[in-house]
């Protein structure tokens, strides 16, 4: 793999970050009474590289910055992930996330993502479409001679969406190699385990034969995620980094589980994954 | 006055804006040689985004262009176009209030031979119920050119609905276009049509023919459904008290429920009728056989006219 390799210590702060993140959302939708933990969890090691690895170039005093690079996050549901990270990067203070999911709420912090919050650039929460937005804008670098690049996380289930594969031969039609999607491939939807509900794989043939420079990593190993991230970009084609996650990671009662889809902790779960996450 | 479709002023006016403004992108699903996206494609190639036949993937990639600063049109046939992508329209558009300029050509039974399943007739009622969402249908050729213009200085969403069939020249280039001003094309006394897109010119020809009846017919040519007119619709129906409204769409959720809605908001109540597709799907034919054939011809509209005052106070 090519680019400097990071110092193990950097790996672990990166790590510990991840922990606290965890430990944030949980609270998070505790005290919102509602929300989705466990899509939440098994994506949070992939946006703590994005946004506190020197992955993401954004500047969060100033979200409309043209030259920064494009987040989405495509599975809108994981909004309390999204809310944890964008507080944590400085686009808005701690003490805001309180509003999550309450109505008069002054930054919209919705139960899914809209760019009326600093940091969010469209509304996500109809699975499907995010793949797209993100592809608008990386034509739009081109049309403007930017060199920034977009980044979408997008959830196995909703890859189920006809217009993820739409826009899978559309950004290598135009050769939009600035269009970078990582698959939290947590293994379980509302319903069912994906692979019952509508199976995906293989999904590493199914990507490179749609012409995408497709990596497959553990979602959860802190290095592999960075290195991955880190990865010079491919002359022309769009990146697919398939993560393989758990669902709920970090929980052991969350791990895996459909029921801990879009339910919020008790008071007694709360305080049993807070202990697991110290 | 320029005799023309509306989708061959939509595809005029966008070259011109991509030589004035290189903030224009277009985007197109595959049928660019029949929506007149073509000659842009071909003048300014890298703002030209030439999509497949792909709707939703369209959509939200010009939901993506918008959000970077980007005037997006986004073009295919009113059918597939919107149908297809209520959801996209709504979430990726409509609710992050994207600048991206929606456009449907081959709308109403005008299209014809290619059938129901080409007539898009609900169009209006879709891109009306939306919030943010701005619902323009030009009556000419000109009207086409400057709502096309007049959209990349209006910030926000829109749909424009375009036609298929050659419409007479209506106004010239000393015309001005404001989005949200309906236009009084023809004066008259005893009652005035409300018309949209190619039933502005029906309507006009309706009222030449019943001028030897004298009947005297006020025509208003509602090119903006939304945001209405109301201060105009409200002033003519007031002056006239009878109305009929003419659109090619269905009769629920198109032009005859706005201006009927405005009415009632106001509680004026007036003889009023409204010439459009009476809740059925059409059929195959000509445009001008589905206009006599389902009651949109400038023929229904004269009847219309005269069913409507016989119902008028004196």
């Amino acid at each position: 793999m090519e680019g400097t390799q990071l110092a193990e210590p950097e790996i672990s702060k990166l790590e510990q970050t991840a922990k606290e993140l965890r430990r944030k959302i949980l609270n998070l939708i505790f005290q919102a009474g509602s929300g989705h933990p466990g899509g939440s969890l098994s994506a949070t090691d992939i946006l703590t590289a994005l946004y506190f690895g020197g992955i993401l170039q954004y500047d969060s005093k100033n979200p409309s910055d043209p030259k920064r690079d494009r987040f989405i996050l495509s599975k809108g549901h994981a909004s309390a992930l999204m809310y944890c990270v964008l507080a944590g990067a400085g686009y808005f203070p701690d003490e805001k996330l309180k509003d999550y999911r309450k109505i008069g709420s002054e930054l919209f912090l919705s139960g899914h993502p809209h760019p009326k919050t600093p940091g969010v650039e469209i509304a996500s929460g109809s699975l499907g479409q995010g793949l797209s937005v993100g592809h608008g804008m990386a034509l739009a670098a081109r049309v403007d001679n930017l060199d920034y690049n977009v980044y979408v996380v997008l959830g196995d289930g909703e890859i189920q969406e006809g217009q993820i594969w739409e826009a899978a031969m559309s950004a290598v039609k135009f050769n939009s190699n600035n269009l970078i999607a990582i698959l939290d491939n947590n293994k379980v939807a509302q319903d069912n385990i994906t692979e019952d509900l509508k199976d995906l794989e293989p999904l590493e043939e199914k990507w490179s034969a749609f012409g995408w420079d497709t990596h497959r990593i553990d979602g959860h190993n802190m290095k592999e995620v960075m290195d991955i991230l880190r990865l010079p970009l491919h002359a022309t084609k769009p990146r697919m980094i398939i993560a393989d996650t758990i669902k709920g990671k970090g929980v052991s009662f969350m791990e895996g589980q459909t029921a801990w889809h879009g339910v919020a902790p008790g008071e007694e779960d709360l305080q049993k994954a807070l202990k697991e996450l110290e | 006055m320029k005799d023309g479709a509306t989708r061959d002023g939509y595809g005029a006016a966008l070259v011109e804006l991509g030589h004035s403004d290189a903030n224009v992108v277009v985007l197109d699903s595959g049928v660019s040689d029949s929506t007149r996206t073509k000659k842009f494609g071909q003048e300014f190639p890298e703002r030209f985004f030439n999509m497949g036949i792909s709707e939703a993937d369209m959509m939200c990639t010009a939901a993506g262009l918008a959000r970077t600063g980007k005037v997006a049109f986004a073009t295919s046939f009113a059918c597939f176009l919107l149908g297809r992508t209520m959801d996209q329209i709504l979430v990726s558009i409509a609710y992050s209030n994207s600048n991206v300029k929606i456009a449907g050509t081959h709308s109403g039974l005008a299209v014809g031979e290619d059938g129901p399943s080409a007539q898009m007739i609900v169009d209006l009622a879709y891109t009306r119920a939306m919030p943010n969402m701005t619902v323009i249908q030009p009556a000419d050729w000109e009207e086409a050119v400057q709502a096309t213009k007049a959209l990349v200085k209006h910030a926000g969403p829109a749909y424009l609905r375009l036609g298929r069939p050659k419409l007479k020249g209506l106004y010239d280039s000393s015309y001005e276009f404001e989005i949200g001003k309906a236009n009084v094309i023809r004066k008259g006394s005893d009652l005035v049509v409300f018309a949209t897109g190619g039933l502005v010119q029906e309507s006009l020809q309706a009222a030449e023919s019943l001028q030897s009846e004298s009947i005297s017919v006020t025509v208003v040519n509602v090119s903006t459904i939304k945001p209405l007119d109301q201060v105009l619709i409200l002033e003519e129906t007031r002056k006239h008290g009878a109305v009929v409204t003419a659109e090619d769409h269905n009769i629920i959720g198109g032009l005859g429920d706005a201006v009927r809605h405005t009415l009632t908001d106001h509680q004026i109540a007036v003889p009023i009728q409204s010439v459009a597709v009476k809740d059925h799907f059409a059929e195959t034919g000509s445009g001008a056989q589905l206009y006599e054939k389902y009651g949109l011809s400038a023929n229904h509209v004269a009847r219309n006219i005269k069913e409507v005052l016989a119902k008028k106070k004196p």
